[in-house]
């Protein structure tokens, strides 16, 4: 018995190794996986703030099979009914509309965790400057995926927040009103613009989006991965020219560092779907369960909350200059703060990159920046008053100087010594 | 200046005045001072969304459609066998399998009402199973209105009281209440030991005799619809939470076996 078990699973190695030689003798799969799994090192002092890029991609994936299986009910044509028919007479609909709202929240907390990682440890600084612009791209790209698809089940906040973000167009001198209407397919906000947005949401949008994605894995594996420390563990390899500081991805972070943390992800997230799916307004809100209406404004429009910071930095520009309307200056203000950190990689002149071993302005600054972006996040979702605006000035000011002070603070401060290696606590 | 000129002509103010003031009350704002009780729906009840429903049917359909909730689904999920939802509770010769709509053209109820009543599938999910309850018990005599109610918490609403019969005559007066200390106690006389009062205004007060219902029974009754509001604001929400449990159960689960796994491959790294 035991001999020709053994035999069978001789068998069995022979065949598949055979089979994977005829694969890689037509396609490159065992080197592929070799490069970017199981023979691609990273450094094995990863910690916390090495999760959510993974997560980002569970996120993603969750995003892309619900929102597949949603499409197949959904109708733009009967778009708030169609939403109701997934909630109610579609077997599990509820599940995958949940799965799909709470993925887009959960999807913006998993890249502002993984951008703020990238910002403390320097993961941006050379040779990762590419590596970090193709991520700001993603984000870029994530916050017109996400207002595309908080249109679609046309609600009274997905009509006002549409006709809010597409009017900022029409602010535009000279061309804004043709390009505001050109943006809409229409003259007001009308099933023209709600069937592009959906075809923006559930084609283009992803697809730039899944390629981007592969890009800057591409880039990351290319250039290795950055860490806590900030140091390069490519300068030390042994004999074999493997990095000595560093693990194979495949199966140490894979298994070992991952899958349990994407277990521990996936018991918060599905907390929420099941449990708090609407979270108290903020996932969903509530003037959303109600139709779109043209003739009933809600009381205050807000966007989502993973847009606040931006709408309040939007709202905070109150006055008119050189003759041209605040609202085109608040859609300024928030394209640039949308778009400055791509500078990140040149504004930063610290002879170091992690946060550990800057000196006291550079973490003073990013503590202030990540306070100030909650605060700016909050004012969002409030209704504006003179003194919330106040705030949001200032808010705006410090989110700017961040950036545009980086160069000089980075380079006056006394910085710590950076170790030749990496440092691992346990 | 003949009679009928002068009909026609006041005819034509009032017509002015009414179309100024409906649309007014339909859009008023919504957010009232107004000290609410609160209303915690059971949805494990349901003697209580059965009458809800029932309720529902009766009162409210004529004007307000449920026109996401199909009756079959409702009385699946309520427990009520489809020949007893047909002849008691579908009054439009509907089938069971269609959704709870009515009959009336929005172009007229906009008219009639100042906005044409909305439909109310979700209603509770927008303003909330707290406001409902206090919205539908605060309607009061005012005859300065165009159906002679008012409402404590929706003021200058467009929509007529329904359940006047059911709740009786109720009016907005001054009434002696007793007065509450600054510790929040009521107070008292410190010779006599008499409770001290003092005149409120502004207070709900039934007159007596004049509803099908006593003051218990109606509270019950506006509980039951709005319970049954809560249920058809999202009908799968105790199959979502019977579904999360056991998710949940599975991922933590899950979560110490790839811990344990993940332990194994961590003792390799040094």
């Amino acid at each position: 018995m035991a001999d020709q078990s053994a035999g069978n699973s001789g068998k069995m190695v022979k065949a598949w190794t055979e089979f994977m030689g005829w694969m890689d003798e037509r396609f490159p799969l065992t080197e592929t996986f070799e490069y970017h799994m199981s023979k691609y090192y990273a450094p094995k002092n990863f910690n916390f703030w090495y999760y959510f890029g993974v997560l980002s991609m569970v996120v993603l994936v969750i995003q892309l099979l619900t929102g597949i299986w949603l499409t197949m009910k959904y109708s733009p044509a009967t778009a708030f009914a169609s939403v109701e028919y997934i909630m109610r007479d579609v077997e599990y609909g509820w599940l995958l509309r949940y799965l799909h709202s709470t993925g887009a929240s959960a999807f913006f907390v998993v890249v502002y965790l993984h951008m703020f990682r990238g910002m403390m440890y320097g993961s941006y600084r050379k040779p990762r400057e590419l590596l970090w612009i193709i991520g700001m791209a993603i984000f870029a790209v994530l916050i017109i995926e996400g207002f595309a698809g908080y249109l679609l089940p046309w609600g009274n906040m997905s009509f006002w927040a549409g006709q809010v973000i597409v009017s900022l167009v029409g602010a535009i001198p000279v061309i804004g009103p043709d390009l505001m209407e050109w943006v809409r397919g229409d003259f007001l906000m009308s099933d023209i613009t709600l069937n592009r947005f959906f075809a923006l949401h559930v084609i283009a949008l992803p697809l730039i989006l899944v390629m981007l994605v592969f890009v800057h894995i591409v880039a990351l594996h290319h250039v290795g991965s950055n860490n806590p420390d900030g140091v390069e563990i490519k300068k030390h390899k042994d004999e074999n020219g493997i990095p000595l500081d560093g693990i194979q991805f495949h199966p140490y972070y894979t298994i070992g560092h991952d899958l349990p943390a994407i277990a521990l992800f996936l018991i918060f997230f599905c907390a929420v779907v099941f449990f708090a799916p609407e979270m108290g307004g903020y996932f969903i809100e509530k003037p959303n369960f109600e139709a779109a209406n043209p003739l009933k404004t809600p009381e205050h429009i807000a966007p989502v909350w993973y847009y606040t910071p931006f709408y309040a930095m939007l709202r905070a520009a109150t006055f008119p200059l050189f003759g041209i309307p605040a609202k085109f200056w608040g859609f300024v203000v928030m394209a640039g703060a949308i778009v400055i950190p791509f500078a990140l990689p040149w504004l930063d002149r610290s002879p170091v990159k992690s946060i550990r071993y800057k000196g006291v302005l550079s973490k003073f600054m990013l503590g202030l920046f990540v306070v100030t972006f909650f605060v700016l996040g909050y004012l969002g979702t409030i209704a504006p008053s003179p003194v919330a605006t106040l705030i949001a000035q200032i808010g705006t000011a410090i989110y700017f100087a961040y950036f545009v002070l980086m160069p000089w603070y980075t380079r006056v401060e006394k910085t710590k010594p950076v170790p030749d290696r990496i440092t691992v606590s346990h | 200046m003949n009679s009928t000129m002068r009909k026609t002509k006041n005819l034509l103010a009032r017509t002015a005045l009414m179309a100024l003031m409906i649309p007014g009350a339909a859009m008023a704002a919504s957010t009232s001072d107004w000290p609410m009780e609160p209303m915690k729906p059971n949805l494990q009840d349901l003697p209580s969304l059965q009458n809800g429903w029932r309720l529902y049917v009766n009162y409210c359909l004529g004007c307000h459609s449920l026109a996401y909730q199909r009756y079959e689904r409702t009385a699946d999920d309520l427990s009520v066998p489809h020949e007893i939802a047909l002849e008691q509770l579908v009054f439009t010769g509907q089938k069971i399998g269609e959704q709870m709509t009515n009959a009336m053209p929005e172009d007229l109820a906009k008219q009639w009402f100042g906005a044409p009543p909305p439909d109310l599938t979700m209603v509770a999910r927008i303003r909330g199973t707290e406001w409902l309850y206090n919205y539908l018990k605060t309607f009061y005599i005012d005859d300065s209105r165009p159906f002679g109610v008012n409402n404590k918490v929706f003021p200058n609403v467009g929509m007529p009281n329904v359940m006047a019969e059911l709740q009786g005559v109720q009016r907005s007066d001054c009434v002696q209440m007793p007065k509450l200390a600054a510790n929040g106690g009521e107070m008292r006389d410190p010779l006599t030991g008499a409770p001290v009062t003092e005149e409120r205004c502004g207070q709900l007060v039934v007159d007596e005799g004049t509803g099908l219902f006593t003051e218990e029974e109606f509270d019950q009754a506006v509980y039951d619809i709005v319970n049954f509001l809560y249920y058809t604001g999202e009908p799968s929400r105790l199959e979502r939470h019977r579904t999360g449990v056991f998710v949940i159960l599975f991922l933590v689960i899950l979560y110490v076996f790839t811990f344990l796994l993940g332990r194994e491959f961590q003792k390799d790294v040094k």
